[in-house]
């Protein structure tokens, strides 16, 4: 072990500079893309804990004498009460899913990795959920959500770590803060019943959320032809076929029952669900997410 | 070898892996196309899926019919085939006779027949066996033994052998072999024959086929030949031959003769055609008279051989014929006209020209004919006499108006031989005594002499000529009492003939007779009458003008011998009388290799001679072909396979095809050749651009760029000149005309100049450009010893046209041209600069310092100092070879090596201006006189 030491902190630092290398763009990217978002104004809309100034009302029997303001009171006979905004953070949390089979393009040099894609709509989303003054945090990490602008050099750390060696993330179970959402980015192209235990979990602790299946449109469209050996990003599933033409039928029809079902996990769960394409446009996606967020879901 | 029709295998066992192929076809259609391999993240949806045909991929047959074909040419390929193999014949030792008819039939692929025999005479040299070359036109040089030598002597003499004009003779060889029979000698004969029947051909073939082996080397092509040219009906009628009654065939037939300037030119041409089976073509040309007297010869258009061209002599001249008489034509009796016998007998050889005389004149006639013409209009008369004195012919014949013309005493009709007694007489007639007179045998210097008398000709009545102490002499024909009949006598350049009988029957039978045109024709012999038959030609000693050699080339023949008439009779060419056109006096007679009754038909061989093509075919390697044809397949299958498998579509597929194909593309020659000398000449000519000869040796080219590019660099940085960058040029194929001045360095293994590169640096030369020849040589050649550069640039500089040089004399304007220099160092310092030699009249004048050498520049500088090592800089102005010793001397050294450049290109683009007197002073100041 000591003998790889060396070398295993040394991969680890390359592979650590070369993800470092891709952290301005990924960045500037996600920034780029929360700018273009409008950022409205994120209040509660209701009365609650805040800063900000809601209403007045009229103190009521049972109203604490302390929370009276008597300045504006003191202009008429009755007493009046400062409500303020309720500003409560809320508590977001992502889930990128970092298994290798997202980190296929099938254009290379021409259209991001699915990864790629997943971590740009999260980080922007992030980015535009701080300066809302949510809580952010990661799914994978313990750490809890949190807010401030640190945060987001955080969650940048966390999605572009290590290149994972299985084909798909697994979903670690997780006490969820109370009222938390979770966005949850992957190719859904894994276990779907993990992902249903695990919505049904959530949902269970009042978290809500969206499903966000980011996929490549190769992986849509199927185009091989001929006899074809298939192997999986980490080479563990194979499979191999005499025509691929011959299989696209049936391969899409499988697709299309699994989006089908991922759409019917979500809808049970109170969730959202959206199939987003590495080729589409990332704002799309970034506008149905934040859509989402205000209308309070 | 094992051969297979043309084609023969060098390793004939590898064949064998063609079996191989069917079975190989088998495994490759049992196994499917390689599989892609893809990563493809959701596999996972693929798993459990079933392929929706059963059967398994197999490859498609035309895919392995692709490899299948490339294997197979990749065995054959490796097999060696060999096109046209050499046959190696069968390795004897015996002497080989080699034969070539090397007649003028052959003369059509007489090179491919040297060639052929260099091939056999090497054969026979590698198998050391002893061989003897005889052309069967060229005669026995040696009588008795055959001139059997080693093959390699042979080799040497081939190019000496060429093909004759005329027939061969075989039976001299037959004689000679008839007398080896008995010293039973014993040798293969390979016998290189034109392929035209003869007589003693197939006796030759026998007689060789009883010493050994014969061998017949024939070529394929037709030969063709073209008989003598008739004139008939006012056409010329041409019948080509051929030897064998093939398909039918156009041919065309050009007709050459001067044209008015008496530059030879293709005056005519007419296409005909062989019908098939036929061995002969008649060719109908009718041209204009003038056109047709200038006509020489005719040819068949692309065939080099003599017997395809056939020489024309007077018998195609058409001479324009006047023909005059006072009598008004009397309706009904066409015998009775003065005209009618002369038209009978000349329309044939002359174009007739009836009309007024002084229209008839106009068309500058050859002959006029005036047939009973008494006293002629004052106008006519001047207008003839002026024409006769110019150099015409007037014929006159006698007549009733002739004879009533009397001219007033001691007066001559000058357009008359003689003077006529007033009256004439009758001889023979009714009312006379005497009977008709016959004519007297004709005299040694007659025109006619030679010509037979027929007893039928009398004369009835003629004009008599006044006696005189020159009648005699004039006459040229008379009867057998004395009285002139035809006299003669010249009058200016021409001439002037009187006949004292009529020109019809009236006076005599002589127009009746055969003799009459005969004796017109020796008349105009001198005018050019019919063809010559042999009885023309006898007794006469003909020069020949003009003869033919075996290509049908025509060559003057000034210092061949005169031949006699019988030889010439007998017609057939020979090595004592070539074809050609043959002279005596005013008389052309063409002797052509073609008789007219001559008819050509194929050679016919005894029975088992072996007969093989003409032209040896060179072996034509084919593995190379076939393994490029091989890869090519292979590459379409890389394409195919990968089409097959899917691999092969959108941008990457085209990429990739069109690789695929370049590379097969490739290796096709860039087309371009055209434009090359425009661009040099561009190039050279856009700027004022020096010039180095290309020696082919690498070192010394780098060199002599280099040292002309740091020359054109201190000439831009120190004077007006700005010189482009220096250009190579190749004496052999570039245009020199560009250049002011080329730096040739001399090697001593240089190769010397062609003749077309030595011709044009000549006209380089004389026009006006400069060449600085550089023996590079000059620390070891002192002294006058020589080097090995110095011998060559005497063997390159003694083909050139250089005046007389000097070394370079102090006033030379060289020194001061630009700057005053006393020495021209290059690399080396010390050797001397030659170059054209004052006149050896320049004089010094009073007070100045040069002499006065305003006249040329010289057309060479010849030294040995290396100046473009001197000169030579890299690309960055870095000097590239050290120049003297010592850091300031040696650059001191370069400077003034790099002034002599200056100056030298001064010199050459200004010429003697720095000898003009204006500059004068401006020296003296600064020589500091």
């Amino acid at each position: 072990m000591n003998n790889n030491a060396p070398s295993t902190r040394a991969r680890l630092r390359r592979a650590a500079e070369e993800q470092a290398a891709r952290f301005p763009p990924l960045l500037a990217e996600a920034q780029h893309l929360a700018l273009s978002i409008t950022h409205g104004s994120h209040g509660r809309r209701q009365e609650g804990m805040g800063d900000e100034f809601w209403q007045y009302r009229p103190a009521q029997p049972g109203d604490q004498r302390g929370r009276i303001d008597w300045r504006r009171s003191a202009r008429g006979d009755v007493h009046f009460i400062r409500q303020h905004e309720w500003q409560a953070a809320q508590s977001v949390l992502m889930w990128v899913d970092d298994g290798l089979s997202m980190r296929f393009s099938g254009y290379p040099n021409a259209r991001p990795t699915k990864h790629d894609r997943a971590s740009v709509l999260a980080l922007s989303l992030a980015i535009l959920l701080l300066r809302g003054g949510e809580r952010v945090g990661m799914m994978q990490d313990g750490t809890p959500p949190r807010t401030g602008r640190t945060q987001i050099e955080r969650l940048l750390v966390q999605m572009t770590g290590p290149q994972p060696e299985q084909d798909h993330a697994r979903l670690m179970p997780r006490p969820l803060p109370r009222g938390a959402r979770v966005v949850m980015f992957s190719d859904f192209l894994g276990d779907l019943d993990e992902v249903e235990s695990t919505l049904q979990r959530a949902a269970g602790q009042g978290a809500g959320g969206a499903l966000v299946q980011v996929l490549d449109p190769v992986e849509e469209s199927f185009p091989y032809d001929g006899r074809t050996r298939f192997h999986s990003m980490s080479g563990k599933v194979k499979f191999e076929t005499l025509r691929a033409r011959g299989l696209r039928q049936a391969y899409l029809e499988k697709l299309a029952a699994r989006k089908d079902r991922l759409g019917t996990i979500a809808r049970h769960a109170g969730w959202r669900y959206v199939c987003h394409h590495t080729d589409a446009s990332a704002q799309q996606a970034l506008m149905w997410l934040i859509s989402g967020f205000r209308r309070g879901r | 070898m094992f051969a297979i029709g043309p084609i023969g295998f060098h390793a004939p066992e590898l064949l064998a892996g063609l079996l191989a192929l069917p079975l190989l076809w088998w495994l490759l259609r049992a196994v499917p196309p390689a599989a892609v391999t893809r990563r493809f993240p959701a596999v996972t949806l693929l798993l459990g899926l079933k392929d929706p045909e059963s059967t398994p991929d197999k490859t498609p047959w035309w895919l392995l019919l692709l490899r299948m074909l490339a294997l197979a040419a990749i065995i054959i390929g490796f097999a060696g085939p060999v096109l046209n193999p050499r046959a190696v014949g069968k390795s004897s030792a015996r002497p080989l006779l080699i034969l070539a008819d090397a007649s003028w039939a052959s003369a059509r692929d007489w090179a491919d027949r040297v060639a052929r025999i260099g091939d056999v005479l090497e054969q026979a040299d590698m198998q050391g066996r002893p061989a003897a070359v005889i052309l069967l036109t060229r005669g026995p040089r040696e009588t008795a033994e055959l001139p059997f030598r080693a093959a390699r002597d042979w080799k040497a003499a081939l190019p000496s052998l060429t093909p004759a004009p005329w027939e061969p003779d075989y039976l001299p060889l037959v004689a000679r072999l008839e007398r080896l029979t008995k010293q039973a000698r014993v040798f293969d004969t390979i016998w290189l024959s034109d392929g035209l029947k003869r007589p003693g051909r197939g006796k030759l073939a026998k007689v060789l086929g009883r010493h050994g082996e014969v061998t017949v080397l024939q070529s394929s092509q037709p030969v063709f030949a073209l008989a003598p040219s008739v004139f008939r009906d006012g056409k010329i009628r041409i019948t080509a031959l051929r030897e064998n009654s093939g398909p039918a065939r156009p041919f065309r037939i050009q007709a050459f003769g001067p044209d008015p300037a008496g530059i030879e030119r293709r005056l005519a041409s007419a296409g005909g055609s062989f019908a098939a089976g036929e061995r002969r073509a008649e060719l109908v040309l009718s041209l204009p008279t003038d056109l047709l007297n200038r006509i020489t010869r005719f040819e068949i258009a692309g065939q080099h051989s003599a017997g395809a061209v056939t020489l024309s002599d007077d018998a195609l001249k058409r001479r324009k014929v006047v023909l005059f008489s006072d009598s008004a034509p009397r309706e009904g009796q066409e015998l009775l006209s003065p005209l009618h016998y002369l038209r009978k007998a000349l329309q044939d050889t002359a174009s007739l020209i009836e009309a007024p005389l002084e229209q008839a004149l106009l068309a500058a006639p050859d002959v006029v004919i005036l047939a009973d013409v008494g006293k002629l209009a004052p106008l006519d008369r001047d207008a003839l006499t002026r024409w006769v004195r110019k150099g015409g012919l007037l014929i006159r014949f006698a007549g009733p108006r002739l004879a009533a013309m009397n001219l007033p005493f001691g007066e001559r009709d000058p357009l008359l031989p003689v003077v006529l007694r007033p009256g004439g007489r009758n001889v023979g007639g009714a009312m006379s005594w005497g009977s008709p007179r016959h004519l007297l045998a004709f005299d040694k210097e007659s025109p006619f002499f030679g010509l037979a008398i027929p007893d039928d000709v009398t004369v009835s009545s003629q004009v008599v000529a006044q006696p005189g102490p020159d009648l005699s002499a004039r006459t040229i024909a008379s009867l057998q009492d004395g009285t002139p009949l035809v006299t003669r006598a010249s009058l200016g350049k021409g001439q002037v003939v009187l006949f004292h009988v009529t020109a019809n029957a009236e006076w005599s039978t002589l127009p009746l007779s055969g003799l009459f045109v005969k004796m017109l024709e020796r008349l105009a012999v001198t005018t050019r009458g019919a063809a010559l038959g042999p009885e023309d030609l006898k007794g006469r000693n003909w020069k020949p003008e003009r003869v033919l050699d075996a290509y049908g080339v025509v060559h003057k023949a000034d210092d061949l011998p005169a031949v006699g008439g019988d030889r010439l009779a007998v017609g057939m060419t020979g090595p004592d009388m070539p074809p050609g056109t043959y002279r005596n006096r005013g008389q052309q007679y063409a002797l052509n290799v073609i008789a007219a009754d001559r008819s050509l038909a194929p050679a016919a061989w005894p029975a088992g001679t072996r007969l093989g093509p003409m032209v040896a075919r060179h072996e034509q390697p084919m593995k190379g072909w076939l393994l490029a044809v091989a890869l090519l397949l292979m590459g379409l299958d890389i394409l195919a396979t990968l089409w097959v498998a899917g691999r092969l579509s959108g941008v990457r597929g085209a990429v990739l095809g069109i690789l695929a194909l370049g590379l097969v593309l490739i290796p096709q020659p860039p087309a371009m050749a055209q434009t090359v000398p425009e661009q040099l000449a561009i190039k050279a000519t856009r700027d004022t651009v020096l010039a180095y000869v290309i020696t082919g040796n690498p070192d010394i080219d780098a060199t002599s760029r280099d040292g002309l590019r740091g020359l054109s660099q201190v000439l831009a940085q120190r004077t007006a000149i700005e010189p482009a960058a220096p250009i190579g040029v190749d004496l052999e194929k570039d245009e020199l005309a560009f250049f002011p001045l080329i730096y040739w360095p001399i090697s001593g293994d240089q190769a010397l100049p062609s003749k077309q590169a030595v011709s044009r640096i000549n006209a380089y030369l004389q026009s006006g450009g400069m060449i600085l020849f550089d023996t590079r040589d000059a620390d070891i050649s002192a002294f006058g010893g020589t080097t090995a550069a110095g011998q060559r640039l005497r063997q390159i500089a003694n083909s050139l046209d250089i005046p007389p040089l000097e070394p370079v004399p102090a006033d030379h304007v060289l020194t001061r041209s630009f700057y005053l220099l006393q020495s021209f160092p290059g690399r080396f310092a010390n050797g001397d600069v030659w170059v054209e030699a004052a006149p050896p009249d320049a004089v010094k004048l009073e007070g100045m310092p040069f002499r006065n050498l305003n006249d040329g520049v010289s057309p060479v500088v010849i030294g040995g100092n290396d100046w473009a090592s001197a000169w030579a800089m890299g690309r960055n102005g870095e000097y590239l070879y050290p120049v003297g010793r010592g850091g300031y001397a040696g650059e001191r050294q370069r400077e003034m090596a790099f002034r002599f450049g200056v100056n030298l290109v001064m010199y050459v683009l200004t010429g003697n201006y720095k000898s003009d007197q204006v500059h004068v002073p401006a020296l003296l100041q600064r020589l500091g006189q």
